[in-house]
């Protein structure tokens, strides 16, 4: 399938300090692209450089095919990572302040319904929940009927259930057709929407693939799992490299059936066994470290 | 919360240093205007007198007359000249050099002009002069105080609604994020610009309708002109301090060091544009800078279309400036304006 979108060796500098170093990515048309990575790792700045928000130092940036135009503006919807809009507007003046900004405006009440903001369509746009807010500030980046569509982190601070909401709410978007850039710090979501996946850190994109892929390439194992009670002392005796985390034994391994076998042959009781399947999760900790970033 | 206010304001540099220099300016620039003198209550018009500078003591002038405090001499070279300044208010009394009996004039509408006229007579010996100097009327529509004023309050109020509802919010939009959602949308800078630019020239024209129509039905006001004469130049001066706000407006995101901005320019612009107080007598110098304001040209074409009748061929120097101004100010704005620094 052709790439809808290509960043080419992109750069951008704050003075001395090097944001975005040389990453590089396609995006393919009608997929969910998840650009995932630490604080500080150059995601909101490559994101907004794509944009048009920011002006890269160097690299190239092709949409369709060809350098952006002034028509990518009509075709991109964006949802911030934080956004402040006009005041004293309701959520419903505030999509029609936005829809005739553009030639090929959505139909409000189709937004409306989509993005279920019927009960509070009419309240002013700072007096909604975290939940109700998120879903506006979607409906406001789908009011041009955008072919790309980018979501920056669009489901910091919910709940559970607005999250689920949310997600079941870019399914739907993604099923129409649209292309989606996503970025999140929670690797739940960029496996549960994603259909291909970025790493970056430092700048730099370090892994990319499906997440089926991320997963095999970088973090293959499974993990074996146990209360320490079930060792019954002999865990000392364990001829496996295993992690004690709390009074919980892991063990990664490859091949489950020969574990569980061993550990069957050693009369360890299996009763509280748990097996943890590999995760984006682990993968991502395996290629940017467990040390806490700010 | 009280250290960490604190340290937002030390660390905000720009705006710390302007808590300082602001006050330091204004104070400073009133010195150099104003002098270290007391500020001059009563301004008395001499004629015939070529010069502005005048000497009293060589003047015929009663000696406790031209000795009381607070008091300034003007010259004027007509009587002409020094009754259309003392009927619009730029000066509290007019009086003839020469030998008594002295020929005064002073308009009954002005409270000052009346206290002045009690003074001068006061200061009249022998008594008998008393008797002799001779009151005169002024010829035509007296304008009152509150005539001469209302038009300054309107455009004060005006300025301030430009300069902060333009300058001001744009920063704040800037600062929280509203102009980076509105960057990424097919709006341009121009379009932006000339919507916040006519929402406010609007905005601007409704409360000036509404508040002279309130204010007419109370006091009823003077207008010797034309009205759409009046509401032409209140739109070419809302159109121009707009413009000076999208100047203000166009780059900056610390909402402090804009407040402080703004104060630097629009109490100068309020003292010196004869708002409250006329200039007559103030060094020429002063006149010229108070010429770089918008606010002045307004209130020169309103005081003359409302007071003397004048039309707009009669304030055309005014207009001419005004639409240089607002097209230097536009220019400036859309050259300047970014949408995130």
């Amino acid at each position: 399938m052709a790439a809808l979108l290509e960043i080419n060796s992109l750069v951008k500098k704050y003075n001395t300090v090097i944001a975005v170093n040389g990453a590089s990515l396609s995006v393919e048309q009608g997929v969910c692209f998840g650009l995932l990575g630490p604080n500080g790792a150059g995601k909101t700045t490559t994101i907004e450089v794509i944009e048009d928000v920011i002006p890269p130092t160097s690299g190239e940036i092709i949409y369709k095919g060809k350098p952006r135009t002034a028509s990518f503006k009509d075709e991109i919807g964006i949802q911030f990572q934080t956004t402040s809009l006009l005041s004293f507007l309701t959520v419903r003046e505030t999509l029609e302040t936005f829809q005739s900004l553009y030639r090929n405006a959505a139909d409000i009440d189709n937004l409306v319904e989509l993005c279920q903001l019927g009960e509070f369509q009419h309240q002013y746009n700072d007096r909604i929940s975290g939940g109700q807010r998120q879903r506006f500030l979607l409906s406001m980046a789908l009011i041009n009927q955008p072919e790309l569509l980018f979501l920056d982190e669009p489901s910091t601070g919910l709940d559970p259930q607005a999250r689920r909401n949310l997600w079941d709410l870019i399914q739907q978007i993604k099923q129409e057709g649209k292309t989606i850039i996503l970025t999140t710090h929670y690797m739940e979501e960029a496996q549960y929407l994603c259909d291909e996946i970025a790493i970056m850190d430092y700048g730099k994109i370090i892994a990319r693939g499906t997440p089926r892929e991320l997963i095999k390439q970088y973090s293959p194992e499974m993990t074996v799992m146990l209360p320490t009670r079930s060792f019954d002392h002999s865990l000392d005796r364990l001829p496996l490299p295993y992690r004690k985390v709390h009074d919980t034994v892991e063990i990664k391994t490859n091949n489950v059936n020969s574990c569980l076998n061993l550990l069957i042959s050693k009369n360890i009781d299996l009763s509280d066994l748990t097996v943890r399947s590999p995760s984006l999760e682990s993968v991502f900790l395996n290629l940017t470290g467990r040390q806490l970033r700010e | 919360m009280f250290k960490a206010r604190n340290r937002e304001f030390f660390r905000d540099r720009a705006a710390f240093g302007w808590n300082f220099m602001f006050p330091f300016l204004i104070v400073a620039g009133f010195g150099v205007i104003f002098g270290a003198k007391s500020h001059t209550e009563y301004k008395i018009g001499l004629f015939p007198h070529e010069t502005v500078m005048v000497a009293p003591a060589e003047t015929d002038i009663p000696n406790e007359f031209s000795q009381m405090r607070y008091i300034e001499f003007i010259g004027i070279p007509t009587k002409t000249e020094g009754l259309d300044k003392l009927k619009h208010h730029k000066i509290d009394f007019l009086l003839k050099l020469g030998d008594p009996p002295y020929e005064y004039y002073v308009s009954d509408a002005s409270p000052k002009g009346y206290v002045i006229e009690q003074m001068f007579k006061a200061s009249l010996i022998p008594p008998t002069f008393k008797t002799d100097a001779q009151k005169k009327e002024i010829q035509g529509t007296a304008i009152r105080y509150l005539d001469w004023l209302f038009p300054g309050i309107l455009a004060m109020n005006m300025m301030f609604s430009a300069l902060w509802g333009v300058g001001y919010v744009v920063v704040r939009y800037r600062k929280n994020g509203v102009l980076k959602r509105l960057k990424v949308t097919p709006l341009s800078a121009f379009e932006y610009l000339s919507a916040q630019a006519l929402s406010r020239i609007f905005l601007l024209m409704f409360t000036l309708v509404v508040v002279w129509i309130g204010c007419d039905f109370i006091f009823s006001f003077t207008v010797l002109g034309s009205y759409v004469d009046l509401i032409l130049i209140f739109f070419l001066g809302s159109t121009s301090l707009t413009a000076l706000g999208l100047v203000l407006a166009s780059r900056g995101t610390s909402e402090e060091f804009t407040t402080g901005i703004l104060n630097f320019i629009s109490w100068p612009m309020m003292f010196l544009s004869e708002v409250w107080f006329s200039l007559e007598g103030a060094p020429q110098w002063v006149k010229g800078a108070s010429r770089v304001f918008p606010l002045t040209h307004i209130l020169t074409a309103v005081r003359k279309i409302m007071h003397d009748g004048a039309g707009l061929m009669e304030v055309s120097v005014e207009i001419a400036i005004l639409t240089l101004m607002t097209l230097a100010f536009l220019g400036l704005g859309a050259l300047m304006f970014s949408w995130n620094k």
